[in-house]
């Protein structure tokens, strides 16, 4: 039963680590805005490439 | 003289050359909005941040200090497609953010701690079957009261605070018994581990508290969302008043920035933003908005004006008195304030089942205590036993069946147009049995249109609506919008009080009184027949017809009327307005019950008489004068057109054009009471079950989790229907 001595202050140490990762979300505001945020996961980042340049090969 | 638009007033200074402003904006409703609006704000130059916050629709922007003008982004949103305005957080939702975020953060402390200490608490349970050391257990036991002892401490605030501030006023409330169980429990526990006893309740504890903050935040959520939007509504009315900065030199600010003292100046057709006293012009006013009475008054130096107040036909220049939400007519104020008094009286249906179940609760827990000792058990495992009672009885289904109902329930009726203002607003709702409706733009709309248009050819009312475009005064804009005109006529001419006039291919048009066109004899004969209409005439050359212009009936009234009363609500009419123009509008409805010409204090008074029967009354008003009554009423309502002050003083507005949100408010408001009390009766029936096991003493902290978090569950799944009403024919 030595390995308590190791796992049990392990499984809090990782539980604190999940609370202490929560409020450090909290407050950089991570929950103001839970509905934007599902879209921009799924918004393309960069800016929209021309349409023009794939309708003409670069070997015209 | 030059007109600018100002939006320093809401500008903030970042330090280190950066600027800060919040716009509120409309019509933002997927990523595609929102990507364009970054990216179309982003391309200005000095834009240092643009950023759209989906769930409030609001835009968060940066810039360096210089060459931008913060109007910049308003065009530019324009252009876009989107109206937006600046916007400042009123400091109740401030504290509404405040205390969701810290719900939030009491939510995440008791949930981690939950989690660890069942972590530790499931070996213990099935430890005491098999075979754990004695040793093992109380080391689980210690380790159990190292994370809930804080946790709760921490997490428990929102609950201690309340119920401190009940027990400080004397009274009792759903918090009260469950800061005892949860205090007791741990208190309990942490003898027994030190006694090495087999049975510790720290999981129980901590579990309830995490169920508690749930619906609590939940709860919150609801609200502050709530805000969020009626604050974007107020900013996307974009009120702002023109304002002397020189002796000739005007500016377009924001009426959050004009202070007592200043000047402004009023033009025709202009809705006043400020209360102030007139200082130069002559015109007439429609206070409707305030008094109910949709007969103008005239304007002249000396005469007080009042937010809301709509000016008709000259420019007047006024002193401001006080700013924005200032002053009124004492009497309303006076009014009011007795009115408020009166409501907090009102006692929550939590409240009410908590004075009634605390006092069982902890005579049960007492009697138990007793009985045991009585049989001939030892002090010590009757407390014990006594103390499982509490923590069994802990309401903690009831102290979700009536937030989680009402978080569900705000959302349904958020969803159909409905904003809640007070957070007991629905059980109140659910419980009216007489609607008392003021006419004038409440039944009515705020705005003029056009009654008569089809017994008009269409070629002369597109002729009129030209010729109405020149034209500031109301009754014009609502030709000219009921019309659909787009080009004024050339050369038209206005001549104040009297009309416009145009000569097009050397024949001349007018539009105005019906003496200014020709018309007193056409007038004359039909005349009088509806008396709220105000009647314009047109002319071209000697033709003449005549336009009724008057404030329309809510497209949905009649039905809505009807279908309050197939719901049992008695309705009634109270109009500040004429005798004629309420009759008109009661007959329209079906209303056999109205008055016309009330003051304030009379439709205080009427509510008041109907309380002494025992009515419970809901009042749906608009104007200043039905602030008190609103505030009097059992519950009230207004559109979101409303004067400021009464929107402030009622528990719900509702949004749009329809009458219809009042129906379905009342519809949801009676499911989402049917479903609390179901809730209720949910808890005691559990309790009904758990508490003998408990009185005998057989309850372990296994059953005791388990009972609990199953009734929690089940009375969520049950608030869960308040989300849909069965569909009536309306």
């Amino acid at each position: 039963m030595e390995v308590m001595i190791i796992l049990v202050p392990l499984a809090l140490a990782l539980g604190l680590a999940g609370l202490l990762a929560f409020l450090w979300s909290l407050k950089s505001g991570q929950y103001d805005d839970l509905e934007g945020a599902a879209w921009r996961a799924i918004a393309d980042d960069d800016e929209p490439q021309p349409v023009v340049r794939a309708e003409r090969p670069p070997s015209a | 003289m030059q007109v600018t638009r100002d939006f320093s007033h809401y500008v903030k200074d970042l330090g280190a050359g950066l600027s800060h402003i919040d716009l509120a904006v409309e019509g933002v409703s997927c990523a595609g909005c929102m990507a364009k609006i970054e990216r179309g704000l982003s391309a200005l130059p000095d834009v240092t941040l643009a950023r759209v916050n989906l769930t409030d629709r609001r835009i968060a922007l940066e810039w360096k200090q210089g060459s931008l003008d913060p109007a910049r982004f308003i065009d530019r949103l324009s252009e876009l497609g989107y109206k937006a305005y600046p916007f400042e957080t009123a400091s109740a939702e401030a504290t509404e953010v405040a205390e969701s975020r810290f719900l939030l953060r009491c939510l995440g402390v008791a949930a981690f701690a939950t989690m660890n200490v069942m972590m530790l608490s499931i070996p213990v349970w099935s430890g005491n079957v098999s075979d754990m050391l004695p040793e093992q257990r109380d080391f689980f036991h210690w380790l159990s009261a190292l994370i809930a002892l804080p946790a709760v401490a921490y997490a428990g605030q929102p609950f201690f605070r309340s119920a401190w501030r009940a027990l400080r006023s004397g009274n009792v409330n759903m918090d009260v018994p469950i800061c005892i169980g949860v205090i007791l429990a741990l208190g309990m526990s942490v003898v027994e581990t030190f006694h090495h006893a087999e049975h510790a309740y720290f999981d129980a504890a901590i579990m309830l508290l995490t169920f508690l903050l749930v619906g609590r935040y939940l709860d919150q959520n609801m609200r502050r969302r709530t805000r969020a939007v009626a604050g974007n509504l107020a900013a996307l009315k974009a009120e702002t008043a023109t304002k002397f900065v020189g002796t000739d030199e005007i500016s377009e600010v924001p009426v959050a920035a004009i202070r007592a003292g200043d000047l402004v100046l009023l033009r025709p057709g202009e809705r006043c933003a400020v209360d102030g006293v007139v200082i130069e012009g002559r015109s007439e006013l429609d206070q409707s908005l305030i008094t109910g009475e949709t007969l103008y008054v005239p304007a002249k130096p000396g005469t007080a004006i009042y937010a809301g107040s709509l000016n008709v036909s000259g420019a007047l220049r006024v002193k401001v008195s006080a700013a924005a939400e200032g002053t009124l007519l004492a009497e309303i104020t006076r009014l009011l304030d007795n009115a408020l008094q009166a409501r907090s009286r009102y006692m929550r249906l939590a409240d009410r089942a908590s004075r009634l179940y605390a006092p069982v609760v902890h005579a049960t827990a007492a009697l138990t205590v007793l009985g045991w000792v009585l049989a001939g058990a030892s002090w010590h495992d009757a407390i014990v036993t006594g103390i499982a009672v509490l923590i069994i009885t802990c309401p903690c289904a009831l102290g979700l069946a009536i937030p989680t109902v009402q978080t569900v329930a705000a959302g349904a009726m958020f969803k159909s147009g409905v904003l809640l203002n007070a957070g007991d607003a629905i059980e109140r709702l659910a419980e009216a049995e007489h609607v008392i409706f003021d006419k004038t733009g409440t039944l009515t709309l705020p705005e003029l249109e056009v009654v008569n248009a089809a017994d008009i050819p269409a070629e002369m009312f597109a002729l009129a609506g030209r010729l109405a475009l020149s034209s500031h005064h109301p009754v014009a804009a609502a030709v000219a919008q009921a019309a659909n005109a787009k080009s004024p006529l050339m050369g038209a001419v206005e001549e104040p009080g009297q009309g416009v006039r145009a000569t097009v291919d050397g024949v001349e048009f007018r539009l105005g009184r019906p003496a200014f066109c020709g018309a007193d004899v056409l007038a004359a004969q039909t005349g009088g027949i509806d008396p709220e209409a105000s009647i314009v005439a047109f002319s071209r050359g000697d033709e003449n017809f005549l336009l009724s212009v008057r404030q329309g009936l809510r497209p949905d009234a009649a039905d809505i009327v009807a279908g309050l009363k197939r719901r049992g609500i008695a309705v009634e009419i109270l109009s500040g307005d004429r005798e004629a123009a309420v009759q008109a509008a009661a007959q329209a409805l079906g209303v056999s019950e109205w008055r016309a010409g009330v003051t304030p204090a009379d439709k205080i008074a009427r509510i008041e008489t109907l309380k002494t029967q025992g009515i419970k009354v809901m009042m749906v008003g608009d104007g200043m004068n039905d602030a008190p009554s609103l505030a009097a009423a059992h519950v009230s309502m207004s559109p979101i057109s409303a004067a400021h002050l009464s929107q402030a003083t009622a528990d719900l507005v509702f949004l749009g054009r329809p009458l219809a949100p009042v129906l379905s408010a009342t519809d949801y408001a009676r499911k989402a009471l049917r479903l609390m009390r179901q809730n209720l009766w949910l808890a005691v029936g559990y309790n009904a079950l758990a508490v003998p096991l408990a009185i005998g003493g057989v309850v372990t902290p296994l059953i005791a989790a388990a009972a609990m978090s199953g009734s929690s569950i089940l009375v969520m799944l049950n608030a869960l229907r308040a989300r849909r009403v069965a569909e009536e024919q309306a």
